[in-house]
């Protein structure tokens, strides 16, 4: 309770959560306002916004209504951050809750395991993922979750390891508790706020390479994304800018909401530290 | 000398790393549907089978995977990265034509986000609170959630479009025959945005470490004695806060160098820069398997030098590391 009064108390965290409701408002009007096929066709190609009031954004180069592809754009961002953010975190804690309660040889392989992951640049894992699996939504959403969970990992890890050896723990071990109970029911509440205020970055960071991998023609193209939009609209940047310039202000406002809410969260929940540290990922 | 020792200590162990990486990279690749000569076929416009299998053949690929990963691990070790099959030549040396893009481009981005991050977090923990730390930190934020590759093409519409004060993309002006000074100055122009387009993402993260790591030093006791003693405040900034508040500014340069070099595979490609990014890109849509693995290996060893450098740096800024603690 506390801590929801200290959050709305936070003009920056407030802002975020109003910024994301906004997000997932559009979301689900998305099938209600625009029932047709957002790829199809909806008019003569390239207008501009705020002229033809059945396309107000506008439509692109092959006469897709803009606004139709934004709406159901924040669908597809929201489900693929949430869904690889989901993965990398429960990668994340399982490698992190095993490695850091265990520790000795299956920590140092492990934690050798996350050192190749963190050595390799993100982007370029991700683009061999994509060219060895194929680029349907699907792969796409998985191969992100694959390459954002060592930093979850290493959190976890941290939190096991000063707790493990807590009085609590020590007694759970003298009732007879086997390892598994330990780690699921007894450290694993205490480790996670930490990991779950970390899964905004993840979040954040998630949308952030599906959007260029989407521009980069690497995502899938039978998708409404804003990526693809702002890909699409490279052609005509000289005259039509606008058609890049709308999807890129969609992501903004979706990164931006979602990294206030982990920010506003931290503070909330752990007053004296603040803010996630950012681990930004290529975009 | 401790901290040189310290430092190739760590350089050592990340040896057994770089083996995981290419072994799960290499396994990873064999599950990839249709191979080089596949490609190649297709390049060529179709073939007859036997051709397929005798191109196969050459380049080893009709060998059983564990096989395979064995000489390709062998002849990593002669540093043989083997032959790239889209452009005819030894990976190692189109590689070794496009490093020089990629590593001018992330030093400058670099150069540019750690000065300017520094100054901005140091402006920002003065004047905390007030408007222009609100104005520094607001715009760190949305930085930080504005994609790089849209922030490059807004970039050409505005300053090569509009205003056509900058070129809108490539590493220089090509068939101008511009030699030494002309060239370099002509090169410049040419990298401003795309440095712009990858350095404001880390600004804006090393703005933000700054900010914080500047705050928790100016409330140290030594600050204080620093100040008791008379010191301005310029003086108790930049001779006693600003080297420790430095500190985590340089871990992060560590830590971020990977993610550098793939946010450079998108800037480098919305600038049509012949760099390592752009290359990784070309091999992943025309399937060169060999180039790009050499490519990721690379990478790594690139990430592991700017460690071992961040390693030495750091031995300066904190002699109790070096003392070897």
């Amino acid at each position: 309770m506390a801590a929801l009064t200290r959050y709305l108390r936070n003009p920056a965290a407030l802002l975020g959560a109003v910024l994301l409701l906004l997000v997932v408002a559009v979301a689900l009007a998305a099938p209600v306002l625009f029932p047709k096929d957002p790829l199809g066709l909806a008019g003569r190609p390239l207008q501009w916004p705020f002229v033809n009031p059945k396309v107000w954004l506008g439509t692109d180069a092959s006469g897709r209504d803009i606004a139709a592809q934004i709406f159901h754009g924040a669908r597809v961002s929201l489900l693929i951050g949430l869904v690889a953010t989901a993965i990398a975190i429960a990668i994340g804690i399982a490698v992190g809750a095993v490695a850091g309660f265990y520790g000795g040889l299956i920590d140092d392989l492990l934690m050798r395991v996350t050192e190749a992951f963190q050595t390799l640049p993100n982007f370029l894992l991700l683009l061999v993922l994509v060219a060895v699996f194929g680029s349907d939504i699907t792969t796409v959403t998985v191969a992100i979750g694959l390459v954002s969970w060592p930093a979850p990992a290493r959190l976890t890890r941290a939190e096991f390891l000063t707790l493990r050896n807590r009085e609590f723990v020590q007694a759970c071990r003298v009732l007879g508790m086997g390892d598994a109970r330990i780690i699921a029911r007894e450290i694993l509440p205490n480790a996670l706020p930490p990991v779950i205020v970390y899964a905004s970055v993840v979040m954040a960071v998630a949308i952030l390479l599906e959007s260029a991998l989407a521009f980069l023609n690497l995502s899938d193209p039978n998708v409404a994304s804003w990526g693809n939009l702002i890909g699409a609209g490279r052609g005509v940047l000289r005259t039509q800018w606008y058609v890049s310039a709308i999807p890129g202000v969609a992501i903004l406002v979706t990164v931006l909401a979602v990294s206030l809410v982990g920010q506003g969260l931290n503070d909330a929940l752990n007053p004296r530290l603040r803010g996630p540290a950012p681990v930004k990922a290529a975009s | 000398m401790t901290i040189l020792l310290l430092a190739l200590r760590r350089l050592a162990a990340s040896l057994p790393t770089l083996l995981v990486i290419l072994a799960g990279l290499f396994l990873l690749l064999q599950l990839a549907p249709g191979d080089t000569v596949d490609a190649l076929m297709a390049q060529m416009g179709g073939g007859d089978p036997a051709t397929a299998e005798e191109l196969r053949r050459y380049y080893g690929l009709d060998l059983p995977a564990a096989a395979q990963l064995a000489r390709y691990l062998w002849r990593l070790v002669q540093l043989d990265l083997g032959q790239s099959a889209i452009y005819g030549k030894p990976v190692a040396t189109v590689i070794a034509e496009r490093l020089p893009v990629t590593l001018l481009l992330m030093g400058a981005s670099l150069t540019l986000a750690f000065a300017g991050g520094m100054v901005l977090g140091v402006v920002a923990a003065r004047r905390i609170g007030q408007w222009p730390d609100t104005l520094i930190s607001t715009l760190g934020l949305m930085f930080y959630a504005t994609p790089s590759f849209w922030f490059g093409l807004m970039g050409i519409v505005l300053f090569a479009i509009h205003l056509g004060w900058l070129p809108a993309g490539g590493f220089e002006e090509v068939g101008a025959g511009y030699t030494g000074l002309t060239r370099v100055l002509d090169i410049a122009r040419h990298l401003v945005l795309p440095t712009l387009t990858l350095a404001l993402v880390f600004l804006a993260t090393y703005l933000r470490i700054m900010r914080a790591s500047m705050l928790e030093v100016m409330s140290l006791d030594y600050v204080r004695t620093a100040r008791a003693k008379g010191l301005g405040e310029t003086g108790v900034i930049v001779r006693h806060a600003l080297r420790n508040a430095l500190l985590p500014m340089v871990t992060l340069v560590g830590l971020q160098a990977g993610t550098m070099l793939g946010g450079s595979v998108v800037v480098e490609s919305v600038f049509a820069l012949p760099g390592l990014g752009r290359l990784a890109y070309e091999s992943v849509v025309q399937r060169d398997l060999n180039t790009l693995l050499g490519i990721v290996f690379v990478s790594a060893l690139l990430v592991i030098t700017v460690n071992f450098l961040v390693d030495l740096i750091y031995g300066r800024l904190d002699p109790r590391i070096a003392a070897g603690r």
